[in-house]
């Protein structure tokens, strides 16, 4: 379980977040969603310690790492794994190697095990045979499940997810958000994913919080997003002509 | 009051760099690798700059002694030397700062932008340190080596120009290379290259590693660090030479 409590961000004379307080819930997959530029990608980047908050608290199991010094932080990280936008694989190592890289550097096990769980990760992301290939040999998609297969190697606690669909094409995206859902139910993790995907939120939304210019807006389920009357995120959710037609729809059929 | 700040973050970047490792064996394999990537795969540009100004430094001192009374040794002699007090050391290491000093920040600034830095951040491992350290302890190991391969190949680039173009014979040629060495200038040039390898790589380092934006400010950095790596030599050329041949 992760909570934050009345975190503020801002850079320079910009606030980005303002008083922000939520609770990502243990085995459930916990969504952030908003506009680009609402604060998403701050918010986790603050979440995991790359930005430092301005005020507030992030409680990782009721530990606070705001005050941890350097060494505290560094050992929870040990407990994060972090899907990022673009997979950041290490572009020199291959497959194998990116997979391996938290185990060589945290494990003390055998090269035998370690190539054991290397491969367990990948085919638990669909990936096996892949292992000797280089990042720039895979698609788009193939790289955020070596990202994933990365993020899992080291049995994490808390799995960050920064837009894990853009760039994808539709079935790729689902099949991206199940393995997300599937792994956190599986591991009885928590995770908190970045998007501004709808599918995604309609796929995989456990917990879906709204964020807009910084402030929280609205938190609920995926089945109560589409019976909000918060006009910020009904301006968001219904954005396209499709979803606008959806909604007419279903509220015909609600009459 | 922007010299300070970046002197500052430099300060922080070089102290994070020389924290205690997380895994020595990690270190030693990313070492092995800068080893031959900024290392090995630089002996070739070294090997032929090394020759033509070699072959060029023959032919020009050859030039400027045209008087009889001067002995043809004395072609050997300039050669040596040039090559030993300047060409080996502080010209190799402008050289590098392009060839070295832009691979550098150009890998670390897509890693900043790619977001790979951050992931071994999240991870819990200390990035400057596994990223930089081992691209430091290779270029401090293997740069003063290039030194000498360039020392070495510029004298023989010498001698052929010496023997082709008839300047002066071997036996004067190889005399001269020998008359008067003081071994002292042999270590001067390394002690240069030490240092000299120290800056390249760590001014390179701090701006790929502080790389912020677009793949066209990695382009950018890449360029402010090989300027700045190549004043610096000069400088510490000047400080160097006085320091240590005074």
């Amino acid at each position: 379980m992760i909570e934050v409590r009345n975190i503020s961000k801002t850079f320079g004379k910009n606030r980005v977040l303002d008083d922000i307080s939520i609770l990502f819930e243990k085995g459930k997959t916990n969504l952030v969603i908003g506009k680009s530029g609402s604060g998403k990608t701050v918010l986790l980047k603050s979440l995991v310690g790359l930005h430092e908050v301005d005020k507030g608290m992030i409680l990782f199991d009721e530990r606070d790492f705001t005050s941890m010094n350097f060494k505290q932080r560094k050992s929870l990280r040990k407990e994060f794994g972090m899907l990022f936008q673009g997979a950041a694989l290490f572009d020199s190592y291959t497959v194998e190697e990116n997979v391996k890289y938290p185990l060589d550097m945290f494990t003390e096990i055998s090269y035998a095990e370690k190539l054991e769980r290397v491969n367990f990760c990948l085919h638990r992301v669909d990936m096996d045979k892949t292992n000797a290939l280089y990042p720039a040999e895979l698609s788009g998609g193939m790289k955020k499940r070596v990202g994933i297969a990365r993020a899992i190697a080291l049995n994490p606690i808390y799995l960050f997810c920064d837009e894990p669909n853009s760039g994808l094409d539709p079935q790729t995206a689902i099949r991206i958000d199940k393995l997300i859902k599937n792994i956190t139910e599986e591991f009885d993790i928590t995770t908190i994913v970045n998007t501004h995907d709808m599918n995604s939120v309609m796929e995989i939304g456990d917990k879906v919080v709204f964020i807009f210019e910084g402030l929280k807006c609205w938190e609920g389920t995926k089945h109560e997003i589409l019976k909000a009357d918060n006009r910020y995120l009904n301006d968001f959710v219904f954005a396209t002509n499709l979803t606008k037609t959806l909604k007419k729809v279903q509220a015909k059929k609600e009459k | 009051m922007r010299l300070f700040y970046h002197l500052g973050r430099y300060y922080i970047l070089i102290s994070k760099v020389f924290a205690k490792p997380e895994r020595y064996k990690m270190y030693y394999r990313q070492t092995l690798r800068e080893l031959e990537l900024q290392g090995i795969n630089s002996i070739g540009i070294v090997v032929i700059i090394s020759i033509f100004v070699g072959a060029v430094i023959t032919i020009q001192t050859n030039y400027n002694i045209e008087n009889p009374l001067l002995p043809r040794y004395l072609i050997g002699v300039g050669v040596r030397d040039m090559l030993l007090l300047e060409f080996s050391s502080t010209m190799v290491a402008l050289i590098l700062a392009g060839k070295v000093g832009s691979s550098i920040s150009s890998e670390l600034g897509t890693m900043r932008i790619t977001e790979q830095i951050d992931a071994l951040e999240i991870m819990g491992v200390n990035s400057a340190s596994f990223l930089i350290l081992p691209k430091i302890i290779a270029t401090m190991l293997f740069f003063p080596l290039l030194t000498i391969i360039s020392l070495f190949v510029g004298m023989g680039g010498g001698y052929l120009t010496a023997l082709i173009t008839n300047v002066s014979t071997p036996q004067e040629f190889i005399y001269g290379l020998q008359y008067g060495f003081y071994p002292h200038y042999f270590t001067y040039a390394l002690q240069k290259m030490v240092v000299f390898a120290f800056l390249i790589t760590t001014i390179s380092a701090y701006h790929g590693y502080y790389a912020e934006g677009s793949s066209l400010e990695v382009g950018k950095s890449s360029t402010r660090a090989v300027v700045q790596s190549c004043i610096f030599i000069l400088m510490f050329n000047l400080i160097l030479t006085k320091l240590i041949l005074d």
